[in-house]
């Protein structure tokens, strides 16, 4: 079932605790959590249950806060400037921002994909295999299975498999971009998060993609943030809409795109702004 | 019409004075080259290839090998780089990532104003502060840790190979830092993201992302620096002791080209004897735009993005 975010735009009443949408069992929870690049307000009291194994894409118009969001997921915001936030953030229950918190140990807990493909200018081999090497995750035995079977999950191995020592750079933009999910997946992350992985690609390409996360869920926890609503309807199992800032709406995809209970969302989702 | 072909001639004069103008430049390259070529002809005539491998320099007996100065010229840039790469990237790293942003501008501007001191200020401090603080501070203990290899024989007098190359890792810190800033600064954020997202920690960061996309910017960088240790003179010429020998070992006095070329002109009475400098200027000359150029290119490649692959190298 859906429910309304509360916030200062939603009006509805607060309630203690985000509820899961669902059966399944919350990984993340986002609980009351604001976020300032320097004096501007990003984001407003973002409260939300992101269930395991599921994909939950974040939707809404530009600068709405939802890649804000996804970067504050994984701490990338440590480094911006007169950053700050409040509220908190818990991963399996615990706050990502508890003091002690080991930084680089939750990024490999969380890997992320990027809007356009970064690949390291290493052989494709090198750049799946930075993750585990960095970390310390495989002996140099294993290390080649690792990278195969990251390869394989990323839908990437049987195009690349006689071209391991070729730069990362060197594949085209769909292939770099599967590329860039199967270097974050050989760190055997719980949480993938994605960053509109697929604006920087063609349709075919976008397909692609798309068939993994559904493949890839199975296994792991996926947010991803787009601008395709096409993109939300078809793969996302729940479906959160930001405005301005504030979470307006969280829930099932297919409750969010038939039955939305904000009039923005339903204002957003059959295109009358946006 | 009319008004339009008399703009079209305007036009047309203006662009050919300016093009003139344009071509003036790089022609002034092929001229100076003409000339320091046809200065040297008696000289390559004379002693034919053999000048690059002897080392006798007798203006008396007429008999000129250039060795000692090729040999001192490529010591001193390359002790200078020993020491100044280490330093100069550490600052740009420092600048680029880890700095707090209100130090940034104000370290890279002293840095660079450290370029823009006079040569010959660089050598006489090189004389009255550099060479006694070696004297006293680094050369007893470098001569007792490692005065069994043949880079530390003989007595320590000052002016040496290793007063020349200090003095010159300190004069081309400012460019190599410079350019090596620019390079990291051009590494696009999503690299550092990159890494940073798979858990590396700042340094790893840098270490293995962004040190590697730039790899061809900074190998530019460090060879923009040999360029100009190679061509500098007066602060070299004022500490290295001017000795047409050879010796491994950094406490003896050395000889450059640049150097040779500064002190002797005013002394070389015979033709012979102004071919052969002109054969060291033009040896100076040739081996200092090939060693530019590279360097350029190298940049080029970063800055127009080109470097992704930097399978090149």
């Amino acid at each position: 079932m859906g429910r309304r975010a509360d916030g200062p735009m939603g009006g509805t009443a607060r309630e203690e605790r985000p509820v899961s949408p669902s059966a399944h069992p919350p990984v993340l929870e986002s609980q009351a959590y604001s976020f300032w690049y320097g004096p501007t307000q990003a984001l407003h009291d973002v409260s939300c249950a992101i269930p395991r194994n599921a994909i939950t894409a974040l939707i809404g118009p530009s600068g709405c806060g939802k890649t804000t969001f996804l970067r504050s997921i994984n701490r990338l915001h440590d480094l911006t400037p007169g950053a700050r936030h409040e509220g908190d953030i818990l991963l399996d229950g615990g706050s990502i921002f508890a003091p002690g918190t080991d930084v680089v140990a939750l990024r490999r807990r969380i890997g992320m994909v990027f809007q356009r493909p970064n690949p390291f200018p290493k052989p494709v081999y090198d750049n799946v295999a930075y993750g585990p090497r960095l970390n310390g995750l495989a002996p140099a035995g294993e290390l080649p299975d690792r990278v195969e079977r990251a390869l394989r999950q990323a839908a990437l191995w049987d195009e690349v498999s006689d071209r391991l020592r070729e730069p990362g750079t060197a594949l085209s933009g769909g292939q770099q971009q599967r590329l860039c999910i199967a270097r974050a997946l050989a760190n055997e992350p719980e949480v993938l998060l994605m960053d509109e992985p697929c604006s920087a690609l063609d349709p075919i390409a976008t397909q692609r993609i798309e068939e993994l996360l559904v493949e890839l869920k199975q296994t792991y926890t996926i947010v991803i943030v787009t601008h395709n609503m096409q993109q939300a309807a078809r793969v996302a199992d729940y479906t959160g809409f930001f405005y301005v800032g504030n979470l307006v709406e969280f829930g099932a995809t297919q409750q969010v795109f038939t039955r939305p209970v904000d009039e923005r969302t339903e204002a957003y989702i059959t295109g009358r702004f946006g | 019409m009319t008004s339009l072909l008399g703009r079209d001639r305007s036009d047309r004069v203006y662009r050919r004075v300016l093009t003139g103008f344009a071509l003036i430049l790089p022609s002034l390259i092929l001229i100076i080259l003409g000339v320091l070529f046809f200065n040297a002809l008696p000289a390559l005539e004379r002693f034919g290839p053999s000048f690059l491998w002897t080392s006798t320099w007798d203006p008396v007996a007429e008999v000129y090998g250039a060795a000692p100065m090729i040999f001192g010229t490529l010591a001193s840039s390359m002790l200078a780089l020993l020491i100044a790469v280490p330093l100069a990237l550490s600052v740009a790293i420092f600048l680029t990532e880890f700095s707090p942003r209100w130090l940034r501008q104000p370290v890279a501007f002293l840095v660079e104003l450290l370029a823009a001191i006079p040569s010959v200020v660089y050598g006489m401090w090189g004389i009255f502060v550099l060479i006694p603080f070696l004297r006293s501070y680094v050369v007893p203990p470098l001569k007792a840790l490692f005065g069994w290899t043949p880079f530390l024989q003989g007595v320590f007098y000052g002016n040496s190979l290793l007063a020349g190359g200090v003095i010159l890792a300190i004069m081309v810190v400012p460019y190599i830092a410079a350019v090596s800033r620019e390079v990291l600064l051009a590494v696009p954020a999503s690299q550092r993201e990159a890494a940073l997202a798979m858990g590396a920690t700042r340094w790893e960061a840098v270490r293995s992302a962004v040190l590697p996309y730039g790899r061809a910017g900074l190998i530019g960088a460090v060879i923009l620096g040999l360029g100009r240790a190679l061509g500098e003179t007066m602060a070299v010429t004022m500490v290295i002791g001017n000795r047409h020998d050879i010796s491994l070992s950094l406490l003896q006095p050395a000889y450059t080209m640049a150097a040779a070329i500064a002190n002797e002109f005013s002394e070389a009475t015979t033709a012979t004897y102004q071919s052969a400098l002109m054969e060291v200027g033009l040896l100076l000359f040739v081996l200092t735009v090939t060693v530019n150029a590279i360097a350029r290119i190298l940049i080029w490649r970063v800055a127009r993005g080109a470097a992704v692959g930097s399978k090149a190298l």
